[in-house]
């Protein structure tokens, strides 16, 4: 970590290479693209943080006394459409994958920039008809938008709302199709398929749903905005319609769409464990198939959100079965990361912090989705906050500590910055403390009968209730943290040194940040993670 | 304050015990793995923590038997609670076929239950203990969710169809009943509790809720509160829907621009197919109540509505009453 300045005359990287406006609003460098995306992933995090914490406020006491019901309502929706589509399932692969992809595998760019940009331009706005509808009166139907309340009851913005989230579905089809087109075909020679970053199989496999995935939720949007603009009676019960149909295409979707949040972070914590263990992934090959197996498994499970819609049981059963199987690929992950640990050489660096806590907060969400995907269990915990604690320990327990972690591993790789590690180390740690304060709790609540979705609830929650919020409001200050270092560390100069972890991998062959063109002469071909073999980043 | 904090709610049904012993032993496995894993996670980056800059870790690449034994381990486990969770599932889902039929309808944001004598009452249902109960339910609206956390089953609610669940009560006393899918504006207000009774005192309290003989007005004023027609119908705000005060025999503005006489069929007619004709300045929010009204109720209703002047003597039936009420449903939509 030493603070080697380089010299005045240093070179001309991808963020001095132009200035003004323009040169960032029509680059077509998937560097600044990814930058353009950070700033716009990290605006709806921030939002979407600030519903939570709204409705965790309200949730301090049984009565509803700090908003009325509709505006509650709208707040808790806000709060997931905002997360979901428009930080969890960008948040990795349009930052870090956009960014990295390309140098891992040796390229100068994805294989097709203009659609790179393209699909951030998608992206803002589809952004901007959420936060239009948003401001003009908001939606109130979650973020499921199940009918027929959506499409018949609800008074809000449904429409507008479900707009945004069919425009910015095509940004995530556009950066799939780009990732697929590049890992295939832009690899630098000698580069198989087996020598790639894990990172870049997570994203491949992630790319794979995207594609697949994501026109489904197009359709679904589509015909709910139809029947509720132009009364076509897909779902509407009254009229032959059948609105349970329109649970079985939003989870088809939606459920790979899990899948596409948490498979880059799992990406990145492969990254981050062997770097900072300085040692080849255990079972390099069987955590590279288990994302491939997660990817194409997972989109025969939806059904497992269904067991008490009225689907038929024997459905339910073969559901169950299915979802069972799926867990098997993400134990593969945890089993091999933990033992990538033996005879490692273990630094407590900020990133690793992170990809150590995604290993413990990961497993008890995908314990308990094990629980959940138990028939038994799950008709008595479904639609409680059991379920939301299960998808907060994987959402943000697994995502956003994956994508944390990523952000402190490449900072110095993006900006060329470093950032104080007392803070950071400190910030991992209250986020952890926060994190598990908030969303340990609804688990007891959930199986004491606790219903989501809640804007009042009997007191003998309560406890319970004020434990989450004081961990919420932990959580918070570990968010916060990391949003000041990381802008004041901008202020700086470049001052991080090529390669401060001392990490191999292509990505730190070139200058921090990199040149415009990514590498000035052409990186040398080894093995993933080729520590042990004297790996050409460890002077 | 933390004495309320407990791991389940209370076990009050027949299958409630075979619900917390599968979560209580997957539950024991999950800490079984976090602790496994955490053990690992922990002991190993400390042992194997680096000591010096340039050290670097042993080039261990894999061992096929671990990857083989820790992929069939877990899913073995897995098959034992799929097999576990799927056998009480169908306990869950599979009424007995002595079971009691009660019927339910769900609304924005009430439930309406029906006893098998004809008994109803809203958001509230008595049950005896020692018999197995089944609820056929649908919604004339959005989709419900029927949740009683002690008896661990819940079903949705939908409309335009029927789904049911069934319990035993097995414990005297009063637990929730939730709504536990989402259905808008009041949802965390539609909420109940499900009294469990000894059958002794079950059969006192049906033979109490049936002792009154009504006139038509009463039982139609009855329904009027039962049916929740006050809640938009009411005598100082007409936000929702026309006054009723000095309606019959008057004729009626409609937002189609014509004009109707309000006597016994436009009234039955409104109540039956309320969107039909609309009166001008109101939205056509109101539900039909097609099928879910008998007939003789229906004119007990008209002779009700017949009678509702303004100012005093219309006020809405009290709470007791509400308690006492029945309306008719047969449960179509």
């Amino acid at each position: 970590m030493t603070q080697t300045a380089l010299s005045p005359e240093q070179h001309v990287d991808y963020l001095n290479d132009g200035y003004g406006w323009k040169s960032w609003l029509f680059t077509l460098d998937h560097k600044r693209i990814a930058m353009l995306y950070l700033v716009s992933v990290s605006f709806f995090f921030a939002l979407g943080g600030l519903f939570a914490g709204l409705v965790r406020l309200e949730l301090l006491t049984p009565q509803g006394d700090l908003f009325g019901p509709d505006i509650y309502n709208r707040l808790f929706t806000m709060h997931g459409v905002i997360m979901v589509f428009f930080f969890l399932i960008p948040a990795i692969p349009a930052v870090l994958g956009n960014f990295l992809i390309p140098l891992m595998v040796g390229a100068k760019d994805l294989a097709f920039p203009r659609i790179n940009l393209l699909s951030w331009y998608i992206y803002v706005v589809g952004g901007l008809f959420t936060l239009g509808a948003m401001i003009a009166g908001g939606v109130d139907t979650g973020w499921t938008f199940y009918t027929p309340f959506s499409t018949n009851y609800s008074n809000s913005y449904v429409v507008a709302t479900g707009l945004g989230v069919f425009i910015t579905g095509f940004s995530s089809i556009l950066t799939g199709f780009n990732f697929i087109v590049t890992i295939h075909r832009m690899r630098v020679p000698g580069l198989g398929w087996f020598k790639l970053p894990l990172f870049v199989w997570a994203h491949y496999a992630t790319s794979l749903v995207m594609i697949l995935g994501t026109p489904v939720i197009a359709v679904t949007v589509l015909l709910l905005a139809l029947e509720r603009g132009f009364g076509l009676a897909i779902f509407d019960p009254t009229r032959g319609g059948d609105p349970v149909l329109f649970q079985h295409l939003f989870w088809f979707y939606s459920h790979p769409a899990v899948y596409i949040m948490v498979l880059p972070a799992m990406g990145v914590i492969s990254e981050l464990i062997a770097a900072f263990s300085r040692k080849s992934i255990f079972g390099y090959k069987f955590v590279a198939f288990a994302s491939l197996g997660i990817a194409v498994v997972g989109f025969v499970v939806w059904g497992h959100h269904m067991f008490v819609s009225g689907q038929s049981a024997y459905a339910s059963v073969v559901f169950s079965f299915l979802s069972m199987f799926v867990a098997v690929p993400s134990a593969i992950k945890i089993f091999n990361w933990s033992a990538t640990l033996y005879k490692g050489s273990v630094a407590y660096e900020t990133p690793m912090l992170y990809a150590l806590g995604f290993i413990g907060l990961f497993t008890i969400g995908g314990l308990t989705g094990v629980m959940l995907a138990t028939l038994g269990i799950d008709v008595h915990v479904h639609d409680t906050y059991f379920v939301v604690a299960h998808f907060h320990y994987v959402m943000v327990g697994g995502t956003i500590m994956g994508y944390m972690g990523g952000l402190h591993y490449w900072w110095p790789k993006m900006t060329g910055r470093l950032y104080p590690q007392f803070w950071s180390r400190l910030s991992a740690m209250i986020v952890f403390v926060g994190f598990n304060l908030t969303f340990f709790p609804q688990f007891i609540m959930g199986y004491m009968g606790m219903p989501r979705r809640y804007h009042e609830y009997p007191p003998e929650f309560q406890v319970l209730h004020v434990m989450s919020t004081a961990g919420a409001t932990i959580l918070g200050v570990g968010y916060l943290l990391p949003t000041i270092y990381f802008i004041m560390s901008l202020r700086k100069p470049v001052h991080a040194g090529n390669n401060p972890w001392n990490a191999v991998g292509m990505e730190w062959q070139t200058t921090s940040p990199p040149p415009t063109h990514n590498f000035v002469s052409t990186p040398v071909v080894t093995e993933a993670y080729a520590y042990a073999e004297g790996g050409q980043g460890v002077h | 304050m933390f004495e309320s904090i407990r791991l389940a709610p209370e076990s009050a049904s027949t299958l409630s015990g075979q619900v917390d012993a599968i979560y209580y032993v997957s539950v024991l496995i999950s800490l079984v793995f976090t602790v496994i894993i955490f053990f690992l996670v922990v002991f190993l980056s400390v042992k194997y923590r680096r000591r010096h800059a340039d050290q670097v870790g042993v080039p261990i690449h894999g061992n096929n038997m671990l990857e083989i034994g820790w992929s069939v381990l877990p899913f073995i486990i897995m098959l034992f609670l799929f097999a576990w969770g799927t056998k009480v599932f169908f306990s869950l889902c599979r009424p007995p076929a002595q079971s009691t039929e009660y019927y339910c309808v769900g609304k924005q944001w009430m439930w309406k239950f029906q006893h098998p004598d004809g008994h109803r009452e809203i958001n509230e249902l008595h049950v005896p203990t020692g018999h197995p109960i089944k609820i056929t339910m649908t919604s004339e609206d959005v989709i419900h969710s029927l949740y009683f956390p002690s008896f661990r089953t819940k079903c949705d609610v939908l409309p335009g169809r029927y789904t049911s669940l069934w319990f035993q009560p097995t414990k005297p006393g009063e637990y929730h009943i939730f709504c536990a899918e989402y259905c808008g504006t009041q949802h965390s207000g539609m909420v109940g509790r499900v009294i469990v009774q000894t059958p002794r005192e079950y059969e006192l309290w049906l033979a109490g809720g049936k002792t009154s003989t009504m006139t038509p007005v009463a039982r139609g004023e009855e329904l009027f509160t039962a049916l929740a027609c006050v809640t938009c119908h009411r005598q100082d705000t007409a936000v929702r829907g026309p006054g009723l005060a000095g309606l019959f025999g008057k004729r009626v503005q409609l937002a189609n621009g014509g004009t109707v006489l309000a006597d016994e069929t436009y009234i039955r007619e409104s109540i039956l197919s309320p969107n039909t004709k609309v009166v001008a300045g109101f939205q056509p929010l109101m539900p039909t109540f097609q099928g879910q009204v008998a007939e003789d109720d229906l004119m007990s209703l008209i002779a009700y509505i017949k009678t509702i002047q303004p100012a005093a003597g219309a006020v809405p039936a009290g709470a007791a009453a509400l308690r006492r009420a029945g309306f008719t449903t047969d449960g179509t939509p």
